[in-house]
């Protein structure tokens, strides 16, 4: 009996999606134990930072003061860029795409699968979370959504051997492919030939095909270029950007990936709309 | 006696939950390899000692919620715990005369064949390179099984006690 069960379920789902109802349901039970688990890494860390010294805190403070300055700096001229850029997009007939909306979730300290990249997070369906949203952290992409229960999400990071983001250098725009490869330091780029003009320090940005990931973000820099002249592509590894194995927060993305039709309309036009649709 | 027949269930489901508990823990990196399947330790445990009690579909049902703790394809741990717990049944009369070091030969086979049962269903689903670090549970479950053995007596014993 449990057996005919298990392997219909075990076909049903791997055929077709009706199961994600069960799966939710499921959740309900099961997603508080991974709450109760990550409870003492979360004391031990909020322990750690209660425990500061006074010295510390300021160094810190300092610090952050620093870089919100610099960064403050560097936004007062993103403005400018931006509309430049919209106004020359318009001058090629191109389109544009909207800013990106993030949600900021916590990472439970939960080990759920040996052997694959995959994080938990605290925010599923209830926050809209939903599958294939990409997802990053301060430094670059860190992975995409792969399901969503209501209480949590699993993420799959760039790392895992399942997993490839369509990249391009941004020095020179070529376009490439990065494989996780297991290891949570390094991608591969398998598809590109000895002859690519791709150097160790150049970095890889999100190209934007394929739809999951938005386009410019930065994700991993090329540290080793090996051609093997008796094979038809060359070994390259890039270490990712994002920090992998040491982030508690990562920031879940929404893009509006409908880009606005620029057909009959003037640059100013177009800026106007996007400061209405703009919340 | 009606103790018994309250505490009972309620002690059971709570050191699954426990076993469930270790099994997604964030242990250290170099820990996480040697993480034996705790669920089904338990499982096993509950299904020799009170096998009137934990029957198969006590194991389906587990195991159905360690597909959704860890994340997999419905029903693969499903098959295998109640697979192995079937077995466990049938034998549980010869099992508990077992000296501890005889039943964890068999303990060895049973999460041998559980572990077989996944890499099967993980095969056929996308037939990938298999670290053979995945083999490494069935051997620290079986190294791990006196411990269980011995944790779970205590908290059967503390029951009948009561």
């Amino acid at each position: 009996m449990a057996v005919i069960t298990s392997i219909a379920l075990l076909v049903n789902e791997h055929n077709n999606q009706q199961l994600d109802r069960l799966r939710s349901i499921l959740s309900f039970v099961v997603d508080p134990l991974k709450y109760l688990v990550s409870v003492p890494t979360n004391l031990l860390q909020n322990a750690s930072d209660t425990i500061k010294t006074y010295a510390a805190l300021k160094e810190d403070n300092q610090k952050l003061h620093e870089s919100q300055l610099i960064h403050q700096t560097r936004l007062l001229k993103l403005e400018a860029l931006e509309k430049e850029n919209i106004r020359l997009r318009a001058l090629l007939d191109n389109s544009f795409k909207l800013g990106e909306q993030v949600l900021v979730a916590e990472i439970l300290s939960v080990e759920a699968a040996p052997f694959e990249h995959i994080v938990t997070v605290n925010k599923g369906t209830r926050f809209g979370v939903h599958p294939q949203q990409p997802v990053l952290d301060a430094n670059g992409v860190v992975g995409q959504v792969f399901r969503s229960q209501p209480l949590t999400a699993d993420i799959m990071l760039i790392t895992d051997l399942n997993h490839a983001i369509p990249v391009e250098v941004n020095r020179n725009g070529l376009l490439t492919i990065a494989v996780g490869s297991g290891n949570l330091n390094q991608l591969v780029l398998p598809y590109l030939p000895n002859n690519a003009d791709i150097h160790p320090g150049d970095l890889l940005i999100t190209s934007g095909l394929g739809g999951t990931f938005p386009q410019g973000y930065p994700v991993a820099v090329v540290d080793q270029f090996t051609s093997q002249p008796n094979k038809p592509f060359a070994s390259i590894t890039a270490t990712p950007k994002a920090q992998l194995d040491r982030n508690r927060e990562l920031m879940i993305v929404w893009s509006n990936a409908a880009p606005i039709p620029l057909t009959g309309k003037t640059a100013n036009e177009i800026t106007e709309e996007t400061k209405h649709a703009q919340p | 006696m009606p103790n018994h027949d309250f505490y009972g269930p309620g002690r059971i489901i709570m050191t699954i939950v426990a076993a469930m508990c270790l099994r997604i823990a964030p242990w250290p990196a170099a820990v996480v390899p040697f993480n034996p399947d705790w669920v089904l330790l338990v499982l096993i445990y509950w299904s020799l000692t009170l096998p009137e009690r934990v029957g198969i579909f006590h194991a389906w049902f587990f195991g159905l919620l360690t597909d959704v703790l860890t994340g997999r394809l419905l029903g693969q741990y499903a098959l295998a715990y109640s697979l192995v717990i079937y077995i466990c049944l049938k034998l549980h009369k010869r099992l508990r005369q077992f000296p501890l070091l005889q039943q964890e030969l068999f303990i060895f086979f049973c999460l041998l064949l559980s572990q077989l049962l996944l890499f099967l269903i993980k095969n056929l689903q996308n037939p990938a390179q298999l670290h053979a670090a995945f083999w490494i549970p069935v051997f620290t479950g079986m190294l791990f099984w006196p411990l269980v053995y011995l944790a779970l007596r205590f908290v059967n014993l503390a029951r009948s006690l009561k």
